[in-house]
């Protein structure tokens, strides 16, 4: 079941166009992330979702609410985390929470999220003692707080250390598996990876391309690159010869074999054929992050020469 | 969706019964007008100050024939009173929501339930609230030690302290929508303040001005509310023509608010 579908959604502000007939569903209990350079029209996009914003055209709906017409409804539904968006300085984490808990029907208990996000023992803290991190991850709180059906969340872990970025990861994750539909803005290539079942990659206001992680990997068509540590014996020409690899390269005992996606089923049986055994194998692929830097990159000289 | 089935599934997640929101907000706001020092001293102390200096001044008990024999701390009650409140709407609240609008606090309401608009609407009950406290202790204090006469016309005297902090409200929420930081938003309100105090007579009691700066004064919201007020001091209801000009600026200056109030 389609829980967002966003249709020719588009927004200019003056004579700049900030959002450009972008149309995307997103399905229930999916994360689904929205990438691209800074300045892309992500923010506007998920501004216009979260009533923020009024679109010049196109429509938006979730679950089959208007943001604007069906605005109180829809608020009662729609977790929202802000990408700048902090609270009164003296105003205590608890204090926050309880406020944030008056306002919806059906709130969760947030002593429960606050101890999953760390936050347990700064309840009785101001806003402004918190620390950056502490301040990011009270914000995932008072969106989350409602018990949304729908989340919204906008750099979600900038300004987080790795380790408290992985535990919010994972909080998500948990959140998505109660059946919330997610939409994570980011410009972090590996939480995108990590998080989304797709993406939507954007650039100039456009969406230039959408679908899972690996997929989008995989369209870049940077194949597969092995590498291993082999005697001096060896004969690289065995290799070479293989229909699936297109390069062989040997710089001491290391050998990097780039190929299709077969490249590691055909060099393993090869060297098994060989009684000559591999040692640190490696299998290393393209990632999110060279498929957005192949793409967007391919998309913006595409968009100077036209422009 | 159905009211049923929502009541269902809160009883397995949501904590006890939480206040109304705007109860909440109410609650909220208030603790952080007293957190912050600028309403609490300036908005509530300073009015207290003046009157007990005021007070110490042996020429303003004399009755004064411009005043109806009436002494001049009649007037210095009420100005000290909407001076308290000048302080409380102009000062610190609009610096408080310009704050807001600053940092994405308003945005960020804007997403929730609760709306922005609450938000303001709390921040109005609020200064009303503590407005209306100042004044019971400023006329109480009055009593006691000046012998000034409680507010016995308590109707004329509570519309007149309502109309006055709708009006400053309205004046204050136009300094939030200009101002871009709420340094600027204390800056400007501060430049309306002292103008507006002095029609107020706080240096000068409007009786003894010139004909010329009374009209004038009258024209204002602090010189129309201190006039009014001092009415309502000797037993009398306000003269309509005065809570007309304060209601005429709590809707002009509502309404002006309403179109350039900015929520970021």
């Amino acid at each position: 079941m389609s829980v967002i579908e966003v249709e020719h959604l588009s927004k200019a502000y003056g004579s700049t166009v900030a959002v450009d007939d972008v149309s995307f569903s997103v399905q229930e209990g999916e994360i689904f992330g929205i990438l691209g350079p800074n300045g892309a029209g992500k923010t506007t996009t998920v501004e216009c979702m979260e009533g923020l914003r009024p679109q010049d055209s196109g429509s938006v709906r979730i679950l089959g609410l208007d943001p604007h017409a069906d605005r109180d409804q829809l608020t009662q539904v729609l977790g929202v985390q802000l990408q700048e968006s902090a609270l009164p300085d003296k105003l205590y984490v608890s204090e926050a929470l309880d406020l944030y808990s008056s306002f919806y029907r059906n709130p969760v208990d947030w002593r429960a999220l606050v101890k999953t996000l760390g936050l347990g023992t700064k309840t009785g803290t101001m806003f402004k003692k918190l620390s950056g991190g502490q301040k990011q991850r009270l914000s995932i709180a008072l969106a989350l707080v409602g018990n949304p059906k729908v989340a919204v969340l906008d750099e979600l872990t900038t300004g987080l250390d790795p380790e408290a970025r992985r535990d919010t990861w994972d909080l998500i994750s948990g959140v998505r598996d109660r059946g919330v539909t997610i939409v994570l803005v980011t410009h972090f290539m590996e939480e995108a990876e990590h998080l989304c079942d797709r993406v939507a990659l954007v650039d100039s206001g456009r969406i230039v391309a959408l679908d899972t992680p690996a997929a989008l990997a995989e369209s870049i068509n940077a194949g597969m690159t092995v590498r291993f540590l082999t005697p001096a014996t060896f004969d690289p020409e065995l290799l070479s010869a293989l229909p699936d690899v297109t390069s062989v390269v040997r710089r001491g005992d290391t050998v990097t074999v780039t190929g299709n996606g077969n490249v590691l089923a055909a060099v393993t049986t090869v060297l098994a054929r060989h009684e000559i055994e591999p040692r640190q194998l490696r299998v290393e692929q393209a990632t999110l992050e060279d498929a957005f830097l192949t793409i967007v990159g391919r998309h913006g000289e595409h968009g100077n020469k036209e422009g | 969706m159905s009211a049923v089935t929502t009541a269902s599934t809160t009883a397995t997640t949501g904590p006890a019964r939480a206040p109304s929101p705007l109860k909440q907000l109410v609650l909220t706001e208030a603790k952080l007008f007293v957190r912050d020092w600028i309403g609490p001293i300036w908005g509530m102390g300073l009015p207290l100050i003046l009157l007990i200096v005021f007070g110490s001044i042996g020429a303003l008990h004399k009755p004064t024939a411009s005043l109806g024999g009436r002494p001049l701390m009649y007037l210095y009650v009420p100005v000290v009173i909407f001076l308290g409140a000048a302080l409380i709407c102009l000062i610190a609240s609009s610096g408080t929501l310009a704050s807001y609008r600053e940092r994405g606090v308003l945005r960020r309401f804007g997403t929730t339930p609760a709306g922005a608009t609450r938000l303001l609407s709390a921040q109005l009950i609020v200064n009303l609230a503590m407005v209306l406290i100042m004044a019971a202790v400023i006329v109480i204090v009055a009593r006691l030690n000046y012998g000034v006469p409680l507010p016995t016309q308590f109707g004329g005297f509570i519309l007149t302290l309502m109309l006055a902090v709708f009006a400053l409200m309205g004046i204050g929420l136009c300094i939030a929508s200009v101002a871009k930081t709420s340094r600027i938003a204390q800056g400007l309100g501060a430049l309306c303040f002292y103008p507006m105090m002095f029609f107020s007579g706080l240096w000068l009691p409007i009786p003894q001005m010139s004909p010329l700066l009374q009209h004038i004064s009258h024209a204002t919201p602090l010189g129309a509310a201190v006039t009014a007020m001092a009415d309502t001091l000797g037993g009398t209801f306000p003269p309509l023509l005065y809570l007309g000009i304060l209601a005429g600026w709590a809707v002009a200056s509502g309404l002006l608010a309403r179109r350039m109030f900015r929520w970021d």
